[in-house]
């Protein structure tokens, strides 16, 4: 009786803890009238511009499709057949803002979340190739943890970018002063003075490219190469160094700058003019803040003062919304979305600054952020034009206006990680290092690299034959449409309605219509009855079509 | 026994015939294989029928100061020396096998851009443009192959190929013009389904119905571009054609000649492939970006092997009669520093540098323009890559009088309505 009080009690302890830590580590929904009042400012500022142009906006996407759009552009993958049917099984009014809600800030979904968002932001951080190189100091391992556990935990944005840009440590787990960040930078300044890590901060948190004007002012602002060189002084104090055997991590440190001309106090450096004469650059950010000259880490510590000024710049807040409206609605309210600059006017000049100061004022909450955009009207419409919105294109040339959702391929990890919970959510007894290293050995297939200093990559993953061929006969295909797949084995015990019913909802997030439930007959009948076989052929059409690999 | 149905392959059919049945290749290509009938072919099309280009592209920008326009006993000038060439001008002393075919090519050296960044530079090099926020302009080999198209009706493999990749895209031209990417090897991955003929068809003829149901639902263009490339894709699964990528059937004395490396196999599969009727051919060679200990890193890595590979390919197509109709192209984004940093490396200039041109009848074995004393600046008048991509137009018998519409219906000049390169012509 005692032991079973006791037991009660542990239960109830350990529940309230739980439910605390839940909710500690992971935060809460937005509140619903915050929620609505800044959905109405998105809304109203996107129709003025409808409006302002006569353009009549698609209807909105059915439920199936919105739901579709939604899990690859959270979660990174499309929704299973369950999933499916229970965001279309609530007939509610709320039942958007339930699923993102789950999505977000669920248990269920944290680490899917957390893992789709760590490899968006590796690619932009390390690109596909980083660390995979002979000579990088990279540990993709290293990355991969510091922005899972970022994502995990909802380390407000600005937090998150202070940690990437001050770093100091060891980039591989396990090692000692191990810090995963300090792989955003530990190839980017040892080299041609620390270009990269000059033109990779500038243009991923403030959507300034300034690495032109290294070698000259800038050809369409009036950005001077002087501003590129003073932004590149805050660099100076930071260094790679390589293990002293291969086993030793690499670390990011910092150390005193001396300055070119050897005063320390006033810690110089030089850069050639096109005409050929040197010039003086001392730290100055973007704005024309200055910071002491003072090369001694102590006195004046020149990665933490730019990362502060980065954070508190305009243009930090109206970066992140850029990325993340071109995230979910195809382009950004400026194109190119990390060209922010002053020669490059935003499609929606108001919304941008507003919906940029609301989230700063959210404390960069992300997820806020995400929710936002996802619960807006033009992230729910259909793709499918009218009449009147065909030539709102981007790829027309046209500058977005957002009256339809513009259709975009898959990446190549949305569609890997969808074609694993398509296999049964497959990797099951898969350490988390092999699911990785399988994914990128996989990734690695169609990911090359240019002979230059900037690692900048290209993937043959873009619509073209390597990748149709990839998609028609490459193992993963081939894997998923064989007749032992978890899929196929499961459509091939219902009848036959059922069977094709259940790969259109798996694959396209819909029921057949008339016309492809006759095509999936006549498969059969050329398989001579054979039902396995014609489910295989049957899948192996959706898993091609434009349908299938658009997200629409 | 199987059950008759529509869609087995007919007997007597070869694969590729009836391939081109099901996928609907007849309907895609039908007019212009009437027009493809060389009887009814025009004299332009006759004057661009065989021509074909290479473009030998050096990624990270190579010192062309050390490499096409040495400058010895200048503080700029580095320690490799000029050596004597069979053409009508000097290079450098580490190009021995290439200073021997300088007869058939020609050196521009007043080249003067100024986009010195690897992204603007590769760009603007490649398409004659420089970037726009909001048009995306075409890289060479998809103009060129868009331009030679109708005099290429039988080709069945993809007329712009990128060996080692890097090449920017089809910009405005669309998907179907980008580059086909393979590696030196002449890898093409999965090309095979596995699966019998029939059952192919059954499966691409069940997807069209997929497609078209997707594309009549006005989704914009991407949702066709889709079906288009599948079309090209099917072809090039059947295609006979894709021998020429398998340069392991050179003979080995023919390979030992091109080099047993990367930019050697690149060569040796670019002539395979223009003489099966590809008509552009991009081998990627980089490493050029070089910053630090600039000299050994020429003298003993990059320069052996692009002497040999651009020489052997140079009079191999020569010996063959081919180079009358072939343009090659060598350059990379920019030229390096004349000054040598304190790390002995050159840094990125655009100011002032070098590309090698020849064949298609561009006048050979001599240097267009120069720059001065130290390398610091052209003398007199400099070209641009307009200029470049119009020489190389020009040369292959396309029209510098084509206007491009581009998407947003802007009319677009081809290489942006620039003069041709005089000295290299007549």
């Amino acid at each position: 009786m005692n032991d079973r009080l006791r037991l009660f009690c542990f239960v109830i302890v350990f529940g309230i803890g739980l439910i605390q830590l839940q909710v500690g580590a992971f935060g809460q929904g937005p509140s619903d009238s915050k929620t609505d009042s800044v959905l109405k400012l998105i809304d109203s500022k996107i129709s003025e511009m409808w409006e302002a142009h006569s353009l009549k906006p698609s209807n909105p996407a059915s439920d199936g499709e919105w739901c579709r759009r939604v899990h690859l552009d959270l979660i990174g993958r499309i929704p299973t057949v369950d999933e499916l049917k229970r965001f279309t099984n609530d007939k509610s009014d709320s039942r958007k803002r339930s699923l993102v809600e789950r999505l977000l800030y669920s248990d269920e979904y944290t680490e899917e979340f957390a893992r789709h968002w760590t490899t968006v932001w590796s690619n932009l951080l390390i690109g596909r190739t980083g660390g995979t190189g002979n000579n990088s100091m990279i540990s993709r391992d290293g990355m991969h943890k510091f922005l899972r556990d970022s994502f995990a935990r909802g380390t407000p944005y600005d937090q998150f970018v202070k940690e990437l840009i001050t770093a100091n440590g060891t980039v591989q787990p396990g090692s000692s002063d191990f810090n995963g960040a300090a792989n955003f930078l530990i190839d980017k300044v040892n080299q041609d003075s620390a270009a990269q890590a000059t033109a990779a901060t500038s243009q991923l948190f403030l959507g300034l490219q300034v690495q032109c004007t290294q070698c000259h002012n800038h050809p369409f602002n009036d950005w001077k190469q002087q501003k590129y060189w003073e932004m590149n002084a805050f660099f100076r104090q930071t260094r790679a160094f390589r293990g002293r055997t291969d086993a030793d991590s690499p670390i990011l440190a910092d150390q005193d700058f001396r300055g070119e001309s050897g005063n320390i106090d006033e810690a110089d450096l030089f850069y050639e003019l096109r005409n050929g004469l040197l010039k003086v650059a001392y730290p100055v950010f973007v704005d024309g803040t200055e910071i002491p000259k003072s090369g001694y880490v102590n006195a004046v510590n020149r990665r933490q003062e730019l990362a502060s000024l980065v954070v508190s710049s305009p243009y930090f807040g109206r970066m992140m919304l850029n990325r993340m409206w071109a995230h979910f609605l195809g382009y950004g309210l400026v194109n190119p979305i990390d060209d922010m600059g002053p020669h490059n006017l935003p499609s929606h000049p108001e919304l941008l600054d507003e919906l940029a100061e609301l989230f700063v004022g959210s404390e960069y909450d992300l997820r806020q952020l995400m929710t936002w955009i996802v619960l807006s009207k033009p992230y729910s419409l259909s793709s499918e034009c009218n009449s009147n919105n065909q030539m709102d294109d981007p790829l027309l040339g046209q500058t977005p206006k957002f009256s339809h959702f513009y259709i975009r391929q898959m990446t190549a990890e949305q569609l890997y990680e969808s074609m694993l919970v398509l296999a049964g959510g497959g990797a099951g007894e898969l350490s988390y290092e092999d699911q990785e290293a399988q994914r990128n050995r996989w990734l690695r297939l169609f990911t090359t690299t240019f002979g230059n200093d900037e690692g900048r990559e290209s993937t043959t993953f873009n619509g073209t034959i390597p990748q149709i061929l990839l998609m028609f006969n490459g193992e993963m295909t081939r894997n998923a449409t064989k007749g032992q797949s978890g899929l196929i084995s499961k459509a091939a015990a219902m009848n036959n309605a059922d069977s094709v019913n259940i790969l259109f909802q798996a694959g396209l997030s819909r029921q057949p219509t008339r016309e492809e439930t006759r095509i999936a007959q006549s498969l059969l009948q050329a398989r001579g009855g054979n039902r396995t076989e014609a489910l295989e052929d049957l899948w192996w059409v959706i898993l091609n079509s434009n349908e299938f690999i658009f997200v629409h | 026994m199987k059950k008759e149905s529509a869609w087995q392959t007919p007997r007597g059919m070869s694969r590729r015939h009836f391939m081109s049945h099901v996928a609907g290749a007849s309907a895609l290509l039908g007019s212009s294989l009437a027009l493809g009938n060389s009887l009814q072919a025009h004299a332009a099309e006759l004057k661009r029928r065989g021509k074909a280009a290479i473009l030998l592209w050096m990624g990270g920008g190579p010192s062309t100061i050390d490499l096409f326009d040495l400058k010895p006993g200048a503080s700029t000038g580095g320690p490799f020396r000029p050596i004597a060439t069979s053409g009508d001008v000097q290079i450098c002393e580490h190009l021995p096998l290439l200073a021997q075919n300088m007869d058939k090519l020609s050196i521009v050296r007043n080249m003067s851009t100024r986009e010195a960044d690897h992204t603007r530079g590769t760009y603007y090099m490649q398409t004659g443009f420089v970037p726009q926020p909001n048009i995306e302009y075409p890289s060479y080999g998809s103009v060129i192959s868009h331009q030679l198209h109708s005099a290429r009706q039988d080709l069945e493999i993809p007329p712009f190929i990128s060996i080692g990749g890097g090449s920017e895209g089809p910009g405005f031209l669309g998907m179907a013009w980008a580059p086909f990417v393979v590696d030196s090897n002449g890898n093409v991955q999965n090309l095979n389904m596995g699966v019998e003929a029939n059952r192919l068809a059954e499966r691409v003829q069940a997807l069209k119905a997929l497609e078209t149901r997707f594309i009549k639902q006005n989704r914009g263009p991407a949702a066709a571009e889709h079906a288009a490339v599948i079309q090209k894709t099917l072809n090039l699964m059947t295609s006979q054609q894709m021998d020429a990528f398998r340069v392991e059937r050179e003979p080995e004395q023919m390979r030992e000649r091109y080099g047993n490396n990367n930019f050697g196999r690149g060569c040796l599969m670019a002539r395979r492939l223009v003489e099966t009727g590809v008509s552009f051919v991009e081998v990627n060679f980089g490493g050029w970006d070089n910053h630090q200990n600039i000299f050994p890193t020429l003298q003993n890595n990059r320069l052996p092997n692009l002497d040999q590979g651009m020489s052997a390919l140079v009079e191999d197509l020569s010996q063959r009669g081919m180079l009358q109709d072939t343009a090659i192209i060598w350059m990379g984004e920019f030229g390096r520093t004349p000054r040598i940093n304190g790390d002995t490396g050159r840094d990125h200039w655009a100011r002032c540098w070098s590309v090698v041109v020849g064949g298609a009848g561009l006048k050979p074995g001599i240097a267009v323009g120069q720059t001065n004393e130290d390398g610091t600046a052209v003398e007199g008048a400099s070209y641009s890559s307009e200029n470049l991509m119009a020489t190389i137009c020009k040369a292959l018998g396309i029209s510098l009088s084509t206007t491009f519409t581009s998407t947003s219906g802007r009319p677009i000049k081809i290489a942006n309505g620039a003069k041709p390169i005089d000295e290299l012509f007549g």
